[in-house]
């Protein structure tokens, strides 16, 4: 499967995307919020730096926002995440988030990883634990991980092989498993082991998931029995209609009533969390906003300080977050973020 | 096309209490509270759930409890199980019955 861009597909292009979300007469999320008291809405702190390190991936997952795989090219340079570790040393934003992408296919990524440690920060890599078998050179990520107190966030969208396979590719859940045993093979995962293993679930389909405690004890007990495999939590997570997850709701006959059921289920609790309010995310090119999913509908930050090199922390504490329909999915329910449910 | 049944009716189930409001609220408490986790997990409520939407052969809680069973993390085959086990009943039901037919054979017959 090619990516989106790769296929020269309309909705590669942003513009097309919120194009989309914004037709049919759909409540607006903004008057969502002005209906709650939350318009505009603003950050409560920076608690965590997020960077999206490039969007090349060794898989082309159907439902990946970041329109990723092997043909996407766009890749962090040494010299961004150089002028990210100056930001960094210079502010207290105790959480760096490395996603992708495949981070690890980032060729400074180990190097960044061993400067963030430096500067004492806890690293967070979301690490999609078949680039760990990609390659001989990728063999010893768990070692590195465990070295340097990495918490890893793994997407393990099923405990079914049929399920993550639909979803992944086939042959993914296989290579998720055997990944998943070399992590705990040096600790990850294990009670009082320190070195933490999240997995995160979002469901292979139209439907929104279900509470995060129910799904993570039935993958506990379903991982340890089958496979002998153990996690510490289940990020409980709801594809947002957007790049590849738009394209397969439209191309299904979906999209209607799942945007319809993301609007019913508009939750004030969940945001009142949503993770804008508390993250930065930062662009292979260097370019910052608001979250991850913003960052691919080239929706960048509001104000002056929207680049790395005129990193202006205090004017970024007091910006306006930029919303569009696609928000909907971090309201949904029990509301969604890259650390799962909220509420 | 009119059809007796339409899926977005499935939505307005919540509008009973428009006719009758007293009884419509005291159904959806009740209806919450027997679909919380309890001794038997939200999980396995959805699944008998679905069995038994399948032995009424009601489409909106087909749907819905379909729906709600995926997103509870519930497999295909356990679904499916699921509605095999309201088959199985439903056929148990008819054949016992047959006992019945037997019974009253037998009586009238010499
Ligand atoms: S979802 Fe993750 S693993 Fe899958 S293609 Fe996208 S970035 Fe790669
Ligand atoms: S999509 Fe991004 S900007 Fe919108 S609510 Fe979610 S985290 Fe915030």
């Amino acid at each position: 499967m090619k990516s989106l861009l790769a296929q020269e597909h309309l909705l590669s292009k942003s513009t097309e995307q919120l194009h989309v979300l914004n037709q049919n007469g759909f409540a607006k999320f903004r008057d969502k919020l002005t209906g709650i008291g939350l318009n505009p809405l603003k950050p409560t702190s920076i608690d965590i730096f997020q960077m999206n390190v490039g969007k090349m991936c060794n898989q082309t997952c159907k439902h990946c926002h970041v329109d990723a795989g092997p043909d996407r090219k766009e890749i962090m340079t040494k010299q961004t995440m150089q002028t990210c570790l100056e930001i960094l040393s210079k502010h207290d934003i105790p959480i760096v988030d490395i996603t992708g992408g495949a981070p690890e296919m980032n060729p400074n990524f180990r190097w960044f990883v061993e400067e963030v440690k430096k500067l004492g920060k806890h690293i967070l890599v979301r690490c999609n634990l078949t680039i760990i078998l990609a390659g001989k050179s990728y063999h010893s990520l768990p070692e590195f991980f465990a070295k340097h107190h990495v918490e890893i966030v793994s997407s393990l969208p099923h405990y079914t092989k049929f399920r993550t396979d639909r979803q992944r590719g086939d042959g993914v859940f296989d290579k998720s498993i055997e990944a998943l045993t070399m992590l705990n093979n040096v600790g990850y995962g294990l009670e009082d082991s320190g070195l933490m293993l999240n997995l995160v679930y979002n469901p292979t389909g139209a439907i929104l998931p279900g509470p995060q405690k129910t799904l993570q004890d039935e993958y506990k007990l379903k991982l340890k029995q089958e496979f002998g495999i153990m996690f510490n939590n289940l990020f409980v997570i709801t594809n947002l209609p957007i790049s590849r997850f738009l394209d397969y709701l439209l191309v299904s006959g979906n999209y209607h009533d799942y945007m319809s059921q993301l609007i019913d289920a508009f939750n004030p609790a969940a945001a009142l969390g949503v993770m804008c309010r508390n993250t930065l995310s930062i662009g292979w090119d260097g370019y910052i906003y608001d979250c991850d999913f913003n960052q691919m509908l080239d929706m960048k930050v509001q104000g002056t300080s929207t680049h790395i090199s005129e990193f202006d922390l205090e004017a970024l504490s007091n910006r306006d977050i930029a919303v569009n329909q696609h928000c909907f999915g971090c309201t949904a329910g029990l509301g969604s973020s890259c650390g799962g449910q909220m509420v | 096309m009119e059809t007796y049944y339409n899926p977005d009716d499935l939505k307005k189930f919540s509008h009973i209490g428009e006719f009758q409001k007293s009884m419509a609220d005291k159904f959806f408490q009740y209806y919450g509270e027997v679909f919380k986790d309890g001794t038997l997990t939200e999980r396995e409520k959805s699944l008998i759930a679905l069995g038994v939407a399948h032995a009424l052969q009601c489409p909106y809680c087909i749907d819905a409890y379909t729906s709600s069973s995926l997103e509870k993390g519930c497999t295909e085959e356990q679904m499916m199980e699921a509605v095999h086990v309201a088959g199985a009943i439903r056929g148990g039901a008819t054949l016992a019955h047959g006992v019945q037919m037997m019974n009253q054979t037998k009586k009238l017959m010499m």
